[in-house]
């Protein structure tokens, strides 16, 4: 060590920190309290744990956990894909496109989900046949409502169309977030449109669409314990299907809440990484040891 | 035919306005190949404009303006005139290369990724040709050392250079340069200017937007000076710059000394 001389005594290198008595105080009394609760909650009868262990890893809610995952997958998928496309219509110097994207937009996102859903799993009172038809030519097709409009089908229209309505307005607000000199520059290089957008103008977007995208995700998951309204047996439903014979209502529906919270734990580990990925050219420092 | 060769621009009685505001006010200019042209003129004089209208960034209103032969944005069918679609004009342009004020690097991206985008997926080149060729662009800038940079990484001048290497890789016939030194700090111009000049020497046609008065001096074969949407003086910058004619050119120079 080299000696300061200017300094001396006052050299800030040699502070001390004051001791944190009060935010050790905090984090005891904290530690107190949660023990306590936990100790409370862990000794509740009422809470039926025997009963939640017996059914956490029971066939049926394992079914119905797999449903509201392919669900969610499925719905959000094709939420994402519709998205980008009402968001590159709604962008678009096209009237009809914008006009069309933004009707989409305003029914969708203005109309409850579980309206929604009911409005398709009933579609067949609506429109008892369905045709594909040339309009006012002739008919290529002729279904029965009935046989194309399942629970499923009806779940995963009603949930994708409504997402893709959310979607369209993230993506379209993370392709907003970046610098027109971007697409410009895209543009003198020579690059088609859609060539520029993927390889230009979205990854730059995706540091914007990522972290809505994962609060829709996760708002999805739990989205989808509204399809046991119209008989699609998802973790909800199934958890019900067993309280409804066996009464044990608060530890069933213990059992649904620690899959729905263990599945968007895990999701938020994901987020993590995919926000890092797309946050790589902002480090300021070269080669940074992650 | 003389034994002058065709222009590779020219631009033909081109008007431009924004809203009421006419920015273009019937510019005739024609570029040699080779040739390096700065283009000076005070703020608002609409030589950015001219430049942006040149690779068709902005659509103009009257006039013409062709490329290696070929009308920038427009073709004739017979006698009607028609606009080319997106796709036509996204070719023209890929002979062109550009520097911008404000760098516009993909910040996603390296440098070298900066680099070899367009080459690979623009122009069809192999990934293995169009490395090579950046990391000798790279080099020739002088920043071989930062190919695995992203641009946030780089000062401002490293990455002016960086966007000039990536306007080269596509091999241009013309290389437009929109005030690549005003976003700089001043003891960064030189190194940007040094690359330029290297360039200028090697028979690369420029058309070079600048406020850089002693760079067209020493690079350019000939200066341009604009003001209110007209050319008002051109010819050799000795000449343009030495011995100014028109009282507004002189009043223009008379701030840099």
């Amino acid at each position: 060590m080299t000696a300061t001389p200017d300094a001396g005594p006052h050299d800030v290198a040699r502070a001390h920190r004051p001791f944190p008595t009060g935010k050790l105080l905090l984090w005891a009394l904290v530690v107190v309290v949660a023990a306590d609760f936990a100790t409370a909650v862990a000794r509740n009868p009422n809470f039926g744990w025997p009963v939640i262990g017996a059914y956490l890893f029971d066939a049926t809610v394992l079914r119905g956990l797999s449903v509201s995952l392919s669900l969610t997958v499925v719905a959000m998928t094709l939420g994402i894909a519709l998205g980008l496309l009402l968001a590159i219509a709604r962008l678009s110097q096209d009237r009809l496109a914008r006009g069309l994207s933004g009707l989409f937009i305003w029914f969708f996102r203005g109309t409850p989900l579980l309206v929604q859903l009911i409005f398709w799993y009933n579609l067949s009172t609506l429109f008892p046949e369905l045709t594909l038809a040339i309009p006012f030519g002739p008919v290529l097709a002729h279904y029965d409502t009935n046989t194309v409009i399942t629970p499923i089908t009806a779940a995963i229209v009603g949930l994708a169309l409504n997402e893709a309505a959310y979607m369209a307005e993230i993506i379209r607000g993370g392709l907003l977030s970046v610098d027109r000199g971007q697409a410009e520059t895209a543009e003198a290089f020579g690059m088609t449109r859609l060539y520029a957008l993927r390889r230009i103008i979205l990854p730059q977007a995706m540091r914007a669409i990522v972290p809505p995208t994962g609060n829709q995700l996760i708002s999805m998951i739990k989205a989808t314990s509204l399809v046991s309204v119209i008989a699609m047996a998802d973790l909800l439903y199934s958890v019900q299907s067993i309280y409804n014979r066996t009464f044990e209502i608060v530890p069933m529906l213990l059992v649904a809440v620690i899959w729905y919270l263990f599945v968007t734990s895990l999701l938020n580990v994901g987020q993590a990484y995919i926000e890092r990925y797309y946050a790589r050219g902002e480090r300021k420092i070269a080669q940074a040891a992650s | 035919m003389s034994e002058v060769a065709a222009p590779l621009v020219r631009i033909r009685g081109v008007h431009k306005s924004f809203g009421d505001v006419e920015v273009l006010k019937g510019i005739h200019l024609d570029v040699a190949p080779g040739e390096v042209v700065v283009v000076l003129g005070p703020s608002g004089s609409g030589k950015s404009t001219l430049l942006r209208c040149v690779n068709h960034l902005e659509t103009i209103d009257r006039g013409a303006i062709w490329v290696d032969g070929e009308q920038i944005g427009y073709t004739l069918r017979g006698e009607r005139l028609v606009r080319l679609p997106h796709r036509a004009i996204a070719a023209q342009r890929r002979k062109i290369g550009m520097v911008f004020q404000q760098f516009n690097l993909y910040p996603h991206m390296t440098a070298l990724e900066n680099v070899i985008e367009a080459p690979v997926g623009v122009h069809g080149e192999s990934r293995t040709a169009a490395l090579e060729n950046a990391r000798r662009l790279l080099d020739r800038v002088g920043l071989a050392d930062k190919a695995g940079n992203y641009p946030r990484q780089l000062s401002g001048g490293q990455q002016q250079r960086v966007a000039i290497a990536r306007a080269l890789a596509i091999r241009p016939k013309l290389m437009l340069f929109d005030e690549p030194t005003s976003a700089l700090d001043p003891e960064l111009v030189g190194e940007v200017l040094a690359t330029m000049r290297d360039l200028a020497g090697q028979g690369l046609t420029m058309i070079v937007v600048t406020h850089e008065i002693g760079f067209a001096r020493e690079a350019a074969d000939r200066a341009v000076f604009m003001d209110g949407g007209v050319v008002v003086e051109q010819g050799a910058p000795e000449d343009v710059l030495g011995t100014p004619r028109h009282p507004r050119l002189r009043s223009f120079l008379a701030r840099f000394i």
